[in-house]
């Protein structure tokens, strides 16, 4: 498994118009992540979707370090960005090009040169999730759990060592969110989940209970969602 | 679900499928041309046919040439009644359906072109310019973005007018434009974290 180090990690953004200049989105934090699945749960607007933004570099630290393997987030991004995956909660974001194969493609030019090439690699990582009958169809016409599994091709293709997931089931229903779940948790990647899904929480290796941009809990699944409904009840 | 006039390729063998993409750009250019430099009742006449027999021999279906003309029947209507007011039914007749029938010839284009040939044509043409700095890979990417973009556009857009229906502030364009505005700009936003993410703009990209 890669080795995620979170060290002590400050992350502020400014408030334009707000009653302070800026706010503090994550407190002082420390994490070694090297578990195989990390859940990462907590209210809205708790702080854990920028926890697992760092880890892509797609929010910089206001102070500390984020390594992966040992290298730099801030200074080795591009090489990070290799090594780490990230499906988003709206699929429809992250699926930027006109068709299926073309999403797919896109995800592996750096891998596969050659237009056609590529197209045959694409295609084969969607008869690999299922997804071959759709290859030519729109993005636009997919359905949600189509889109995100598409998503979840797309970034797979590439084969990161770590798949960073910012609440990729919240906006689909009960079967798919069941599906892209089940498929996340039976990756080999080491996978970093942020969720509100406690069931699948409790599914993995370690959970982190974020609460007010700081760790409040951090261990075993099962005890710290327990002490998450305490929190809640 | 909201419709694109862009983006809407049909598979097909006519002889404008075959055609390649920079003979059928550059028809489309010198028509255009034709309509504003000899403007008159006779080219608009002759815009029209051509346009029409454009769309038989594509095969553009029927009901996707209504739906690219309805697109644009509000302000065609507009424009056709002021030019009447103005200059008379013969103008109107030569400007609207000189519109109309490029419009249609456009359909031609993007009926029997699909995005990929348009993209791997832009490629080529632009890599002369990859001494110049230029990234064909890239400006393509951005091309498809834009073809991608048009149809989340008119989905947001569908929404957000169902949304001020929902309130009662259908009359009320603030209330339309205002979240439409802000969602767009959010929904670019996502996408370039999306590119981000995925290191698009990390290194060149494989040829």
């Amino acid at each position: 498994m890669s080795r995620i180090e979170i060290d002590r990690v400050v992350v502020r953004a400014a408030t334009p118009g707000g009653p302070a200049p800026e706010v503090t989105v994550l407190r002082e934090t420390t994490l070694d992540l090297t578990e195989h699945r990390i859940a990462l749960i907590g209210p809205n607007g708790s702080g854990k979707s920028t926890l697992a933004r760092l880890v892509n570099g797609l929010v910089e630290p206001t102070s500390g370090r984020v390594r992966v393997d040992g290298l730099d987030v801030a200074r080795k991004g591009r090489e990070v960005r290799r090594r780490v995956g990230f499906v988003f909660t709206d699929p429809s974001a992250q699926l930027v090009m006109p068709t299926v194969v073309e999403d797919v493609a896109l995800s592996l030019r750096h891998q596969v040169r050659g237009r056609e090439e590529r197209t045959a690699a694409a295609r084969e990582v969607l008869a690999a999730y299922g997804l071959a009958e759709l290859a030519d169809r729109s993005v636009h016409t997919l359905s949600g759990g189509q889109r995100q599994l598409l998503a979840l091709a797309g970034v797979l293709a590439t084969e990161p060592a770590v798949l960073v997931a910012d609440e990729p089931t919240t906006l689909l229903d009960l079967r798919n969110a069941r599906m892209i779940g089940d498929l996340l948790l039976g990756l080999r990647q080491q996978l970093v989940l942020a969720t509100h899904d406690l069931e699948l929480a409790e599914r993995c290796d370690r959970a982190i209970l974020v609460e007010d941009g700081a760790v409040v809990a951090d261990g075993e699944p099962a005890e710290v969602v327990r002490h998450y409904r305490a929190t809640v009840a | 679900m909201a419709t694109s006039p862009l983006g809407d390729f049909q598979p097909g063998s006519s002889v404008f499928h075959r055609l390649p993409v920079g003979a059928k750009l550059s028809g489309l250019l010198v028509l255009s041309v034709v309509a504003v430099a000899f403007r008159g009742v006779a080219t608009t006449a002759v815009l029209l046919v051509l346009a029409v027999v454009g769309c038989v021999v594509a095969g553009v279906r029927l009901a996707r040439a209504a739906r690219a003309l309805r697109g644009v029947l509000v302000a065609m209507t507009v424009l056709a009644a002021y030019q009447t007011w103005q200059r008379g039914a013969e103008h109107a007749f030569v400007v609207v359906g000189a519109l109309i029938a490029l419009l249609l010839l456009a359909t031609v284009f993007t009926t029997t072109t699909s995005v990929e040939r348009m993209v791997d044509a832009i490629t080529r043409w632009l890599t002369p310019w990859r001494r110049f700095g230029v990234d064909p890979e890239l400006v393509a990417l951005a091309f498809s973005l834009m073809i991608r973009g048009i149809p989340l556009v008119l989905t947001l857009a569908g929404e957000t007018r169902d949304a001020a229906r929902a309130r009662g502030l259908e009359r009320n364009p603030r209330a339309y434009l205002t979240p439409l505005v802000i969602r767009v700009v959010a929904h670019a936003r996502a996408t370039g974290e999306a590119l981000h993410a995925r290191g698009v703009g990390d290194e060149p990209p494989a040829g």
